[in-house]
C-alpha cells in the first residue's frame, strides 16, 4: 500500500531494461497503473482518461536510457506533464487600478472560506496595503462573528453589518465604507452552500454585479473527490473564476482535486492553505503538488522546513559541542524542540521519499508522545544533572520521575538513548562531521 | 420550515434528498445497464465510470467489475438487468452489515462526542440531532468544546436557542478537557439526558489535536464510568478517498462508534462510504441531506441502495 509510484513502474520496467524505446505495449501496464495513481488521488475520472491518453503519446517512441529505469523515465514525463498542466501561470493577485480592490472568495460549506478570506487578508496587509474585510453571509450562525474574531487578530478594518440582513447590501456598503475609510484592497467572504443551489449561485451572481470584484477565487477543499469538477464547473460558469485557492493541504489526502479544477476552470492555483493559524497560507507550487499527487513525498517542503527552523549558527556550535565531547542533555533536549518545530514527526517523514513504503513506519517513528514526555524528563532534571548525567543515581533518578510524571524506567530508558547517542556521536566524529550539519537529526 | 414535507413518507424524502446523487450516479448506472441490450466491454467500462465518479474509489471499483465479468464468464449473470440487479445487491449487503441507527438508552446520562476533521458540518449536524431527540423526549444538553474555532461558540449557542436546549460552554480558547469535565459534572447534578459534545475540527494528521481528545475521552471516562457512549465521526460527503483514511484514524486513534455522512443533497455522491463500510466496519448512524432540521435523517442500507439505484422520473 505504501508501495510508491516508482516503485511499482521499477517493476513493471524491470524486463525491457535497456531494450531501446518505449512502445504502445510495454508501457500499457505502466499506463494503467499511473491512471490507478491518479484516480486514488481523487482525480476526475474523464482528467485522468485524458492525461493518460497525453501521456500515451509523449511516452511511446521514447528511448529507454541505460542511466535511469525506464520506471523512473516515465515518473519523470508524468511528473513533467502534471507540473505543466498546474502551472505556469503567476499566482500573484490582480489588484487592478481601483480602490478598494474587491477579492471575492466563493466556495462550498466547510471548504475554508472565512478562514482563508482572513489568511488572504494578512498576506495582502504584508505587501503594505491596507485591508478591509466583509463577510457576507447572513446564513451560518456567528459566521461574521468569525472573520470578526479572526480579522481583528490581523488589524484588519472590520465591516459591521449591523442591523443589515441582505448579503448584497452589506457588501456595498462594505465597499463604500473601505472607500471612504482609505482601504486598498476588501476582501469580501460569501456564505457557502451547494452548487446546485440557485438562490445562492444568484446571490453570488448580484454581488458580483455590483461591487464588480477584481479577483473571484474559488476556495476548494483538497480532500475533495470526483465531484469538484461539478462544483466548479458550475461555480465558473455562473462566475467565471479567476483563481483558485487550496485549502487544508496540512492534511494527507493526495490532493487530485488540484489537476481537476485546473482542467475544468482553466484558471491558475494561487495559494494553498497549510495549518491552521492564519499565516499559513502559501503559494502554490506545482511540482510539489505533482509529487504529492503521484505519491511521491514532498522533499522541497521538507527542505525549507528545515532551513527556516534549523539555524545555522545552532548546527555550528552543536557540531562544535559533539566534536568535543560535550553533548549535554540540555542540548539533546533542544534538539527534540528543533525536530517538534518543523512539524509533527509523521508530517516530515511523510515528506521524504520512501518513507511512505516502510510498512513498520509507525512503529519506527519516535512518536509526538514520546517526545513530549522526554522534555518532560529532562526538564526535571537539575542544570547540574543536564549537564553531567553520570551523577544521575537512582534516588535522583526516582526524583526525576516523580517530577516529570514519568516513570523510572521512563528515565532509564532516556538516559540509556542518550549515552548510546554520545557514544554513536564520539564514533562520528571520528569519522567526519559533515552529516550532522543542518537537517540530519539523530533519531 | 420543513413542515410541507410531512406529509410525505421518510422514503420519499430520502429520495427526494438524494435525487442529485441519483441522478448522477445512479441513474447513470441504470441508463448504462437499461440502454444497452447485451453485456459487453463498452458497458463495463460505463460502470466503472459511474462508480468511480461517486468515490467509490478505483481499486474497490476495479474489483466489484472482476466479480461482475467472471459472474457473466460463468453464465450466473445473462443480462444487464440481473448484472444490475447483483451489483445493487452487492452494495447494499455490505452497507447493511453496518446499519446500525443510534440507540439511546433512556434514563441515564448518554454521552456522545462528535468529532471529525474541519469543514464536515459537525456543528451543524450537532444543532439538528440535538433538535430530534428534544423532539423524542430526551432531555439534551449541549456541550461547546470547539474552543479553538472563532465564534464555534456562538454557532452552537444559535442551535441550542433553536432547540431550547441548554449549551455548557467556556471562554474562548479555554482547555476542551475543562469544559468537558464541566458538563459532565453539571449532567450528574441534573436530570439524566443526552450530552452531546461539539469538539474543534482537526485533521486527522495533526498528532497533538488527536492526543487533545484522547485527553478528553480519558477525563469523560474519569467522570463518567461507560462514557462517550457514543463517538460520532461526521464525514463530508464531497471528500474523496482521504474519507477513507480519516476514518481510519478516527477509528484506531480515538475509538469511533459511528458515523454520519454529510452534504449528500449535493451533486456529490458519497460512494466511499461503501469502501469505508467494507474496509473498516465502523456503524452508519445518520446521513444528512438538507439544510432543514430533519433533514438528518437514519442510515438506511436499503432504502439508501434504492434510492441511489432508483429509475429516472420517480
Amino acid at each position: 500500500m505504501f508501495e510508491s509510484l516508482t516503485d511499482k513502474l521499477d517493476g513493471i520496467f524491470r524486463k525491457l531494461k535497456g531494450r531501446g524505446s518505449l512502445d504502445e505495449e510495454n508501457i500499457q501496464s505502466a499506463l494503467k497503473e499511473i491512471r490507478m495513481a491518479l484516480l486514488e488521488a481523487d482525480v476526475n475520472f474523464r482528467v485522468v482518461r485524458d492525461f493518460i491518453e497525453d501521456i500515451r503519446k509523449r511516452a511511446v517512441g521514447q528511448e529507454v536510457f541505460d542511466s535511469i529505469t525506464p520506471g523512473q523515465q516515465v515518473v519523470k514525463i508524468v511528473h513533467d506533464r502534471l507540473t505543466e498542466l498546474m502551472g505556469g501561470v503567476s499566482s500573484r493577485l490582480k489588484f487592478g487600478s481601483r480602490f478598494p480592490a474587491p477579492i471575492m472568495l466563493v466556495g462550498l460549506q466547510g471548504c475554508g472560506k472565512t478562514t482563508t478570506a482572513v489568511k488572504l487578508a494578512r498576506l495582502v496587509a504584508a505587501q503594505g496595503k491596507r485591508v478591509y474585510l466583509v463577510s457576507a453571509d447572513v446564513y451560518r450562525p456567528a459566521a461574521m462573528e468569525q472573520l470578526k474574531v479572526l480579522g481583528g487578530k490581523i488589524g484588519a478594518g472590520i465591516f459591521a453589518a449591523a442591523g443589515l440582513q441582505d448579503p448584497i447590501e452589506i457588501c456595498v456598503q462594505a465597499v463604500e465604507e473601505a472607500r471612504r475609510n482609505g482601504y486598498e484592497v476588501i476582501v469580501v467572504d460569501t456564505a457557502g452552500r451547494l452548487a446546485i443551489d440557485a438562490q445562492m449561485m444568484d446571490e453570488l451572481k448580484r454581488i458580483k454585479a455590483q461591487i464588480n470584484p477584481s479577483e473571484i477565487l474559488f476556495v476548494a477543499d483538497a480532500m475533495t473527490g470526483q465531484d469538484a469538477v461539478n462544483v466548479a464547473g458550475r461555480f465558473d460558469e455562473q462566475l467565471g473564476i479567476d483563481g483558485v485557492i487550496m485549502t487544508k493541504m496540512d492534511g494527507d489526502a493526495r490532493g487530485g482535486a488540484a489537476l481537476s479544477l485546473k482542467a475544468v476552470i482553466g484558471k491558475p492555483i494561487k495559494f494553498v492553505g497549510v495549518g491552521e493559524k492564519i499565516e499559513a497560507l502559501e503559494v502554490f507550487h506545482p511540482e510539489r503538488m505533482a509529487s504529492r499527487i503521484l505519491g511521491m513525498g514532498d522533499v522541497l517542503t521538507l527542505v525549507e522546513k528545515a532551513r527556516a527552523t534549523v539555524d545555522e549558527k545552532e548546527a555550528r556550535d552543536l557540531e562544535k559541542k559533539i566534536r568535543k565531547n560535550e553533548f549535554t542533555l540540555d542540548d539533546f533536549r533542544n534538539q527534540l524542540t528543533q525536530i517538534r518545530k518543523m512539524g509533527s514527526l509523521q508530517d516530515i517523514l511523510g515528506m521524504i521519499p520512501g518513507m511512505k513504503k516502510i510498512k513498520a513506519l509507525k512503529e519506527m517513528t519516535p512518536d509526538e508522545g514520546e517526545l513530549v514526555k522526554v522534555t518532560a524528563i529532562i526538564d526535571s532534571m537539575t542544570a547540574k544533572e543536564r549537564r553531567n548525567h553520570l551523577i544521575i543515581d537512582g534516588s535522583r533518578r526516582k526524583r526525576i520521575a516523580r517530577g516529570s510524571g514519568t516513570q523510572i524506567q521512563d528515565v532509564n530508558r532516556l538516559l540509556k538513548n542518550y549515552t548510546e547517542m554520545r557514544k554513536m556521536m564520539k564514533r562520528m566524529t571520528k569519522g567526519g562531521i559533515k552529516s550532522l550539519r543542518r537537517g540530519n537529526f539523530f533519531f | 420550515m420543513g413542515q410541507d414535507n410531512d406529509n410525505k413518507g421518510f422514503f420519499d424524502r430520502l429520495k427526494a434528498g438524494l435525487a442529485k446523487t441519483r441522478k448522477l450516479l445512479l441513474t447513470d448506472v441504470d441508463d448504462i445497464i437499461l440502454g444497452s441490450k447485451e453485456i459487453d466491454r463498452a458497458l463495463f467500462e460505463e460502470l466503472e465510470e459511474a462508480l468511480i465518479v461517486a468515490d467509490v474509489g478505483p481499486a474497490f471499483t476495479g474489483e466489484l467489475i472482476e466479480s461482475l465479468k467472471e459472474k457473466v464468464r460463468r453464465k450466473e449473470l445473462g443480462s444487464p438487468e440481473i448484472l444490475r440487479k447483483v451489483l445493487r445487491e452487492t452494495m447494499r449487503e455490505i452497507l447493511l452489515k453496518n446499519e446500525a441507527p443510534l440507540k439511546i438508552p433512556p434514563d441515564q446520562i448518554y454521552t456522545i462526542m462528535v468529532v471529525g476533521v474541519n469543514g464536515t458540518g459537525k456543528t451543524t449536524t450537532i444543532g439538528k440531532l440535538a433538535h430530534q431527540l428534544k423532539g423524542e423526549g430526551h432531555e439534551v444538553m449541549l456541550v461547546a468544546a470547539d474552543t479553538f474555532r472563532a465564534a464555534a461558540v456562538e454557532q452552537l449557542e444559535a442551535w441550542a436557542k433553536r432547540a431550547e436546549v441548554p449549551l455548557i460552554r467556556q471562554a474562548p480558547n479555554a482547555d476542551p478537557a475543562a469544559v468537558v469535565y464541566d458538563a459532565l459534572r453539571s449532567a450528574k447534578a441534573g436530570r439524566p439526558g443526552v450530552v452531546i459534545i461539539d469538539t474543534a475540527g482537526r485533521l486527522h494528521t495533526k498528532v497533538n489535536l488527536m492526543e487533545e481528545l484522547k485527553k478528553m475521552r480519558r477525563i469523560m471516562g474519569r467522570e463518567l464510568p461507560g462514557a462517550p457512549h457514543e463517538v460520532l465521526l461526521v464525514l463530508d460527503a464531497t471528500t474523496g478517498q482521504n474519507a477513507v483514511v480519516q476514518a481510519r484514524m478516527f477509528r484506531d486513534e480515538i475509538g469511533v462508534t459511528g458515523l454520519i455522512l454529510t452534504k449528500l443533497d449535493g451533486t456529490a455522491k458519497g460512494g466511499v462510504v461503501v469502501r469505508i463500510a467494507r474496509e473498516l466496519n465502523i456503524p452508519l448512524r445518520y446521513i444528512g441531506v438538507g439544510e432543514q432540521v430533519d433533514d438528518l435523517r437514519p442510515f438506511r442500507a436499503g432504502e439508501f441502495v434504492e434510492a441511489l439505484f432508483a429509475q429516472n422520473g420517480r
